[in-house]
């Protein structure tokens, strides 16, 4: 890995990133109902080895198990003070695991919390906690920034301006969730593919995109529209489908194989960065590593 | 137009400062608390829950209106009590145990508070015997369980398990709703209802409540 990321993206790859964090780390263990983020501090090889789980399946973006590890976050599970260290060996773990043959990329979702006026906290102090989380990530060394899961637009934009600020010289992914709906995509908060591509750019995002949310079928349209309405590249990460019941449970019913087809499409038209989100493990990873080096 | 007209309309636009000023004004004017709530508030709820059910609008939109009818509610509440006006019941939600989602569970709170329901709302990571406690001391009639979560959703049925045991089934009715939940896996489990989305649900406990 001598080149950058951004230098691989400006060229044109296309790289694969890895796929669900949480469902694995319940397997091996993490309480229902507790911050996936303490395991960082706790079980650190547990998170070290998903990291070698999807770095062995082939993926070249590996991320940080720090979703929720922003101060206002981790406040849910009063654990607030002990993000800066969280973040660090949340960064230190998967990169004993992947060393330099993949990017460690920091992991940064939702506050949890609305801002004002619909909820109770201001642009100020949500900024502050984004920013936190940003300084401690790039102090540990991570090779890029992934903004992920936003719904709202301007939580996104200060979370990426956030990483602007306080990690100056790391690139940043920034994606949003949508939903299909009769009138084309909204997020819950309604925000437009449009309207996202235009403020993420604005705010400092390198690559903006979507994850979560959707199947591989809807996320190609979704794919589509990033292509037509920004200039950025795109990165998209998919969920197995969504939820169906089998035999009693809940599955996630897209298969490796069907998402290998869809990152043939998505290469096909010409997304930066395809990985997995919700349902998706290490053999989809290793499916869809198979189908993108299939036709280079 | 009239008065309880103009609290539906500002109560859409979110407007939570001519809310409850129009809702002392409609009092003042001879109007009864019980038609203030039906035909402004509740009528203006019914609206904001149907456009958003329909994509017309979307979640800021529907948590200032939810604040313009906190608003109103908070003048007619007195009103109402000392009238003797029933609620609709007591409702008792909640994110199950292990899930710490609740934008979904809270909109239904709030659809539901909005269609004249006592709504007891026990956040998120709520584990079964919580659900069934809180909803025999406060003679709650339904229990309304939200997952966002494949790996929660046995929970609801650990609820619907535990209500038999203790011989509340029927007395305590159950609805479950989330994104990985379906119809299919509320019959599985032994549940009530489900509710496809809040303004599903609002019908659905309507329904089980026999109001």
């Amino acid at each position: 890995m001598s080149m950058t990321f951004l230098e691989r993206i400006g060229r044109g790859e296309t790289l694969l990133a890895d796929g669900a964090i949480g469902s694995l780390l319940m397997a091996r263990g993490l309480e229902p109902g507790a911050a996936p983020e303490g395991l960082n501090l706790t079980a650190p090889h547990v998170v070290e080895e998903v990291a070698r789980l999807y770095l062995e399946a082939g993926a070249e973006i590996v991320q940080t198990n720090t979703f929720g590890a922003s101060p206002l976050k981790l406040a849910r599970h009063g654990l607030a003070a002990g993000a800066a260290g969280i973040n660090a060996a949340a960064v230190a773990a998967v990169r004993r695991a992947v060393g330099r043959r993949a990017y460690v990329s920091g992991s940064c979702g939702p506050s949890g919390r609305l801002l004002k006026p619909y909820g109770d906290v201001g642009e100020q102090e949500m900024g502050d906690s984004f920013r936190e989380q940003m300084a401690a990530l790039a102090a540990a060394g991570v090779d890029l920034i992934c903004v992920e899961t936003m719904t709202d637009l301007r939580e996104a934009r200060l979370a990426v301006a956030a990483a602007r600020s306080a990690a100056p010289g790391v690139p940043v992914m920034a994606t949003m969730t949508f939903d299909a709906t009769p009138r084309g995509f909204f997020t819950v908060m309604g925000a437009t593919v449009e309207a996202a591509c235009a403020g993420l750019a604005d705010a400092g995002a390198d690559l903006v995109g979507s994850n979560c949310g959707n199947g591989s079928a809807r996320m190609m349209e979704i794919a589509a529209e990033f292509k037509r309405h920004g200039r950025l590249p795109v990165v998209i990460q998919s969920n197995a489908g969504l939820p169906v019941l089998r035999q009693g449970a809940a599955v996630y019913p897209e298969t490796p194989a069907d998402l290998a087809q869809a990152a043939r499409g998505l290469k096909a038209l010409g997304i930066a960065v395809i990985g997995g989100c919700c349902g998706t493990t290490p053999e989809h990873t290793r499916a869809m590593r198979r189908a993108l080096d299939e036709e280079a | 137009m009239s008065i309880l007209n103009e609290i539906s309309l500002r109560l859409e636009e979110g407007d939570d400062a001519a809310v409850p000023r129009l809702v002392g004004e409609a009092l003042a004017g001879g109007a009864a608390a019980k038609t203030v709530l039906d035909d402004g508030l509740i009528a203006g709820m019914n609206v904001v829950g149907g456009r958003f059910r329909d994509h017309e609008i979307f979640l800021p939109d529907v948590l200032l209106a939810a604040r313009a009818m906190y608003a109103g509610l908070d003048v007619l509440k007195p009103l109402l009590e000392r009238a003797g006006v029933a609620s609709r019941g007591r409702v008792v939600i909640g994110s199950v145990h292990g899930d710490l989602h609740d934008i979904g569970k809270n909109l239904v709170g709030i659809m539901l508070k909005g269609a004249g329901f006592e709504v007891i709302d026990l956040g998120n990571d709520v584990p079964a015997a919580r659900f069934v406690a809180v909803a025999r001391e406060r003679d709650a009639r339904v229990i309304g369980m939200s997952a966002l979560l494949t790996t929660t959703m046995p929970v609801m049925k650990e609820v619907v398990d535990l209500l038999a045991r203790e011989n509340l089934r029927g007395r305590v009715r159950t609805i479950v709703g989330g994104a990985p939940v379906s119809a299919e896996y509320a019959a599985e489990i032994g549940a009530d209802a489900y509710g496809y989305d809040c303004a599903q649900a609002v019908e659905k406990v309507k329904e089980l409540a026999g109001a």
